[in-house]
């Protein structure tokens, strides 16, 4: 039950390390060394700028989005009881793509295509929990279909969007649509609501553990339940709007992480939503590194990465799950 | 303690008349078993005792409180309930499952302590299932997961006891122990109220008796007023058969040859 500090520490460890990793590779590679000297106010002026300016900001916004997904996975997981909720599955990144690339076929750019990303994600969440709550309670299998069916439909709208856009616009939608952290732009906001939003769910955590067993249960020990479902609903849809709002739609972060960590340490809230945090940052940092590096100095998108991570990981669960 | 009580109650079942409402108070000391046929509303009435579900009308009371103006908190903390069903959507272990009957008592920033370790320990240890305290829920048998979630009420230790069932899927023996440990919780002042399908083990455990008509005919009582046969058959639509052993009478179906 106790001892939460420790596999936290590693993990902090880890993500350090990822990100000085992640840091010190690219097209121009650095040694530790130099990264080292950098970041303790030393170097030349061309690594200064090329460490400070360029891939330091782009390593954490990637931490930062990795973690705002998997924390917003791990909370959807628990409001719906079920391991397979993700915000890409349930289709609140299709809504947030339709928004950012309505944005960009209005010729609009930067901050306005990434609020225009995050209405996008805001209206897709009320659009199928809304449906899918219906008249009862969310049950996760009818959650599930609304979020596919949905997804499918926010599928068709892209395509209809890409058909009609100017060919010089495409290649900025795909790279959107795929996830790329080259535009993420300034990392603090993102960082300080995944502060914010682990400060928030910590004192929640035991009504959470008990909220995982089932309303009635929740209800019956204590917890006030509804309050509770809705606070969880938002913070996971706000999380997932600003990392998508960010860096475009990466998938299935939300999904790997929370599960690979379950099955490490166990299903205590308290302990697995900071957990996912870091574990979620850093995967993306790792995803990020290679898309960078591996067809260098092309690029990659990075949600091709965590998709090869992510669709073998769904289908195992799915596969174990019956 | 406060107990519970029911004011001019009626449960919501759908689609039924609303029958006659409910008035009694379960005092301390008490058994009280619930006997009705398969969908009778006895879940709905017990949940509806706990707080869970709105009645149609009239009024649940804990103490001088009327359980709807009360925090959910300040609920569990004298009232617990073991449900019929549960649902594991996440894998938990034995131990971490009797510890959440710890919720009610700790602040949001408290962990749970040394204590409450100790408490979930001594619950599973009189429930029989110490041994498989690491184990995973979802790998016990279902006897063995019935007495799980009767260790967390216990670990919750509230003042009254709503029971769904609390038989199901025990043995012979466990079935007998979890009678006897109730029958010592009402003996330390708590009250106890169960649905039960056995007829045999209410009349030799409860000391009071409500009987569930499906048509939402209700009548309660002592027990051995309530058992009279003829309201039994009524009850089951079944013919019985009535012997009395050990002092307390004995219902056997009869046989249609």
């Amino acid at each position: 039950m106790h001892g939460y500090s420790r596999p936290l520490a590693i993990l902090v460890l880890i993500s350090l390390l990822c990100m000085g990793l992640s840091i010190s590779m690219g097209s121009a590679a650095l040694s530790f060394a130099d990264t080292w000297a950098v970041l303790t106010g030393n170097g030349t002026p061309l690594q200064q700028t090329l460490i400070l300016e360029l891939r330091l900001p782009r390593t954490l916004s990637a931490f930062a989005t990795g973690g705002l997904l998997a924390v917003a996975g791990a909370l959807m997981q628990v409001l719906l009881r079920n391991p397979l909720a993700d915000p890409y599955i349930l289709g609140l990144s299709g809504g947030a793509a339709v928004g950012a690339l309505l944005a960009m076929l209005a010729g609009l750019a930067g901050a306005l295509v990434s609020g225009s990303a995050f209405a996008g994600a805001l209206l897709a969440t009320m659009l199928v929990f809304g449906l899918a709550h219906g008249t009862g309670s969310w049950t996760p299998s009818r959650l599930l279909l609304t979020g596919v069916v949905v997804a499918a439909g926010w599928g068709a709208i892209i395509t209809l969007i890409l058909a009609m856009s100017p060919a010089r616009q495409l290649p900025g939608m795909l790279y959107w649509l795929m996830g790329d952290l080259s535009h993420a732009g300034n990392p603090a906001p993102a960082l300080a609501l995944l502060v914010l939003v682990c400060a928030l769910v910590l004192p929640l955590g035991r009504s959470l553990n008990v909220l995982a067993r089932g309303p009635l249960q929740a209800a019956a020990l204590g917890v006030t339940v509804r309050p509770l479902e809705w606070l969880i609903y938002v913070l996971a849809s706000v999380l997932t709007a600003a990392a998508v709002s960010m860096a475009g739609s990466i998938g299935f972060v939300g999904l790997v992480v929370p599960h690979m960590l379950r099955l490490v340490l166990g299903n205590d809230q308290r302990l697995i939503l900071p957990a996912c945090a870091l574990a979620g940052g850093t995967l993306l940092v790792l995803a990020d590194t290679l898309a960078r590096v591996v067809i260098a100095p092309e690029q990659l998108p990075v949600g091709v990465i965590t998709a090869l991570l992510g669709v073998p990981t769904f289908l195992y669960l799915l596969y174990r799950s019956r | 303690m406060n107990p519970l009580q029911a004011r001019d109650l009626v449960i919501d079942i759908p689609g039924r008349d609303d029958g006659e409402a409910l008035n009694f108070i379960i005092q301390p000391g008490q058994i009280w078993g619930v006997l009705g046929p398969n969908g009778a509303g006895k879940t709905t009435l017990l949940h509806t005792l706990a707080g869970l579900r709105e009645p149609r009308a009239g009024e649940v009371c804990l103490g001088e409180h009327r359980l709807m103006e009360l925090k959910r908190k300040r609920i569990s903390q004298q009232l617990g309930l073991v449900f019929q069903e549960r649902q594991d959507g996440f894998p938990a272990t034995v131990l971490e499952t009797a510890l959440i009957g710890r919720h009610p008592w700790l602040s949001p920033w408290q962990m749970e302590t040394g204590n409450d370790e100790e408490i979930a320990r001594r619950s599973l240890e009189q429930l029989d299932v110490a041994h498989l305290s690491d184990r995973m829920v979802n790998t016990l048998s279902g006897g063995e997961r019935q007495r799980v979630a009767i260790a967390t009420v216990l670990a919750q230790a509230p003042d009254t006891w709503l029971l769904d069932e609390p038989t199901n899927h025990l043995d012979l023996h466990h079935q007998v122990s979890v009678l006897q440990l109730l029958t010592e919780q009402a003996g330390a002042g708590n009250s106890v109220f169960m649905c039960l399908h056995d007829l045999n083990l209410a009349a030799r455990w409860c000391d009071h008796l409500l009987l569930l008509y499906p048509n939402g005919e209700v009548c309660w009582g002592p027990a051995e007023r309530m058992l009279a046969p003829v309201a039994l058959e009524r009850l089951y639509g079944q013919e019985l058969l009535t012997v009395e052993v050990d002092g307390a009478p004995v219902f056997v179906p009869r046989k249609v040859w």
